[in-house]
């Protein structure tokens, strides 16, 4: 037998064998769902675990609410480096496209896992959320986050089914100036006003509220605000 | 002619003739500061001298290099922090001859011995550009460097041992565009900053060896087919890549996807065109980058190409293909260049770190690479190992340990 035919009954050999050894290839698509893989690493859950949850999940909230942090990340007002080098080189247009994905996905948020028993604690809360303090020009949480506290479209994210750390953090952050939002920053004005344990208190009773039937953010824009927060420039 | 005739014929072509002077000046001058801006895109000026979230070209971004970390300066035109009270010629000085407006040398850190190819012309309508930019007030702390790279001074004994000055020489024998290629390739656009090898001094290595290291990303040679270079590819295959970021199963990730977002794709399609000319044109040279890092033993080897095989079905086969072969979202691992590359950085950091190349104009919605922060460092030895060796790829295998100090 010639070299080549040898060479050329290998390869016939190999090229029978492939399909049957290897699984069939499913077609990937040309989709969103396909795009938004590399953000399904950590934001994949439709929920946060309330205990040892950090990741949030970014199922079903406002739209414009993701498209400002995107781009908060890019132009330097959030950070977290993974999330910096991940958006640093999408067009506005892309980011907002991602950011409304993830806003039409459904969210499934966890009831409330964190009992809150000390009454102290609870009734300062409560009071901060619900009714603010106005001897220090602190409007409640409910005056713009709605009164389900759910959010509202199109740039107002919801406080429920969020684990006690993850808000205490943000709003520390926020005070101390390391997350920061579109001037004029509404959140960092309120979070300067708010002592250390003013934020330990209202985070603790978010986290110990049970998530509404319908925990979908209110879908007209609140009326009567107490602040005008500002927002990023949304793409035509 | 009366007298008054006179007069009133100068005082005529005076209010005639000045304001169109004037109007002619004040255009030439507005033409000057567009090309500046045009050209300091194309010098990725920004890239370094803008920090992340920072103000344009205020300084304050952080290079970490082998000598240490560099802070680039402010170069917007406030006269104490910036570089408000340099004149036209002291620009000049710094981008041609490597000098500071007080006579000390530049590191390069800063590509002068790139940038000094530039004409004056284009230097000049960089500095107008900068004139522009609002000023701002921001001093910028100094470079943390080891010595002997802390001592400034000795920069003038490396300047005269390794820096030649410029301009760019047109080669006659060569097309307009080749030569536009060039000029930009070799000047402003100082690719081979990056892309050639340096020695322990940071200068070009003797023997004009290519592929450098860069914030902490291997620079394949753009001088060998068989690492990043154009040789071999259509025009069109190579302005893809250069301009929108993507060609064929070829992306720009990491560093590379930043410069193509924040300087190739802004630049003219004939430039791009012109550059990727003369990176087609360059003479075939050897991959002399060594394997980097330990690989592992002929008798490990099945073992690890076993544990591979079982992560990459897991993990990659779904996007990647049964056989490596790629999709629509995914580029093939088989024949693939980047991912047998003799320095296994980048497939390490990519399958790490994950990522997505640039939005452009001709991929605006770029399909992205998922990170695997869970993968341990053995995980990741053995599918970087695995997709190196499999489908006729023939890269050398990578231990643990070279995975564990590509941070």
């Amino acid at each position: 037998m010639g070299k080549l035919s040898r060479k050329l009954t290998v390869f016939v050999g190999l090229a029978l064998a492939l399909p049957s050894a290897a699984p069939a290839d499913e077609p990937v698509a040309d989709t969103m769902q396909q795009r938004v893989m590399p953000c399904m690493a950590c934001h994949a859950e439709t929920s946060i675990n309330l205990r040892s949850g950090f990741v949030p999940s970014l199922h079903g909230k406002p739209s414009g609410y993701l498209f400002n942090q995107l781009v908060h990340y890019q132009e330097g007002r959030r950070h977290h480096r993974m999330m910096e080098y991940m958006v640093r080189n999408m067009s506005p247009e892309y980011l907002l496209e991602i950011a409304e994905y993830f806003a039409g996905l459904d969210a499934s948020l966890l009831d409330a896992a964190e009992p809150l028993d000390n009454a102290e604690l609870r009734d300062r809360g409560e009071e901060l959320v619900t009714r603010g303090d106005p001897s220090r020009d602190l409007p409640s949480c409910k005056a713009c986050h709605g009164e389900r506290l759910t959010g509202a479209e199109p740039n107002t994210p919801g406080l429920l089914g969020l684990p006690s750390h993850y808000v205490a953090a943000q709003m520390t952050a926020w005070r101390m100036g390391r997350r920061e939002a579109a001037e004029p920053d509404c959140m960092k004005e309120i979070a300067q006003r708010l002592t250390p344990q003013d934020i330990y208190a209202l985070s603790r009773w978010l986290a110990a509220q049970p998530v509404p039937a319908n925990s979908a953010p209110e879908a007209e824009p609140l009326s009567d605000l107490p602040m005008h927060c500002g927002s990023v420039q949304t793409p035509e | 002619m009366p007298l008054r005739a006179a007069y009133a014929f100068l005082l005529y072509t005076a209010v005639l003739v000045l304001p169109v002077g004037a109007l002619a000046v004040s255009a030439d001058a507005d033409e000057q500061i567009v090309r500046g801006e045009y050209l300091a895109r194309a010098a990725n000026c920004m890239g370094c001298h803008t920090a992340h979230g920072g103000e344009p070209y205020a300084g304050g971004r952080r290079l970490g290099t082998e000598f240490g970390t560099f802070v680039a300066p402010n170069i917007t035109p406030d006269p104490g922090t910036g570089i408000g009270n340099w004149s036209r010629d002291d620009f000049w000085r710094a981008m041609h001859h490597g000098r500071r407006a007080d006579g000390s040398p530049l590191y390069p850190a800063c590509p002068y011995t790139q940038f000094t190819q530039a004409t004056r012309e284009d230097v000049d309508a960089i500095y107008a550009y900068l004139r522009t930019v609002p000023a701002v007030d921001q001093e910028t702390r100094g470079h943390d460097l080891r010595f002997p790279a802390s001592v400034r001074p000795l920069q003038r004994v490396w300047q005269r041992l390794y820096f030649e000055p410029g301009p760019f020489e047109a080669d006659p024998e060569q097309s307009e565009e080749w030569n536009r290629g060039a000029y930009l390739v070799r000047g402003l656009s100082h690719c081979m900053a990056c892309h050639d090898a340096r020695d322990r001094f940071g200068a070009p290595r003797a023997d004009g060896a290519a592929g450098g290291h860069a914030q902490g990303w291997y620079a394949p040679s753009l001088r060998s087919s068989q690492e990043a270079g154009l040789q071999g590819w259509s025009l069109e295959e190579g302005v893809a890549l250069l301009r929108g970021g993507r060609s064929g199963d070829a992306a720009m990730m990491g560093p590379m996807a930043d410069i193509v977002h924040d300087s190739l794709q802004h630049l003219t399609e004939d430039d791009v065109r012109a550059m990727t000319e003369y990176l087609r044109s360059l003479p075939e040279q050897e991959v002399t980058t060594s394997v980097r890092g330990t690989t592992v033993s002929e008798g490990r080897l099945d073992e690890l190409m076993e544990r591979g095989q079982a992560i990459y079905e897991n993990r990659c086969m779904d996007c990647h293909g049964t056989s490596g072969q790629g999709t629509v979202a995914a580029s093939a691992l088989a024949g693939n260049r980047a991912v047998m590359l003799n320095d296994p950085t980048n497939v390490i950091r990519i399958i790490r770190d994950g990522g997505y190349p640039p939005s452009t104009e001709d991929n605006p919605r770029p399909f992205g690479m998922p990170p695997f922060p869970d993968l341990s460092e053995a995980d990741v030895a053995a599918i970087v190992t695995y997709i190196r060796r499999s489908w006729g790829n023939d890269g050398a295998s990578v231990s643990t340990a070279t995975v564990g100090r590509t941070r």
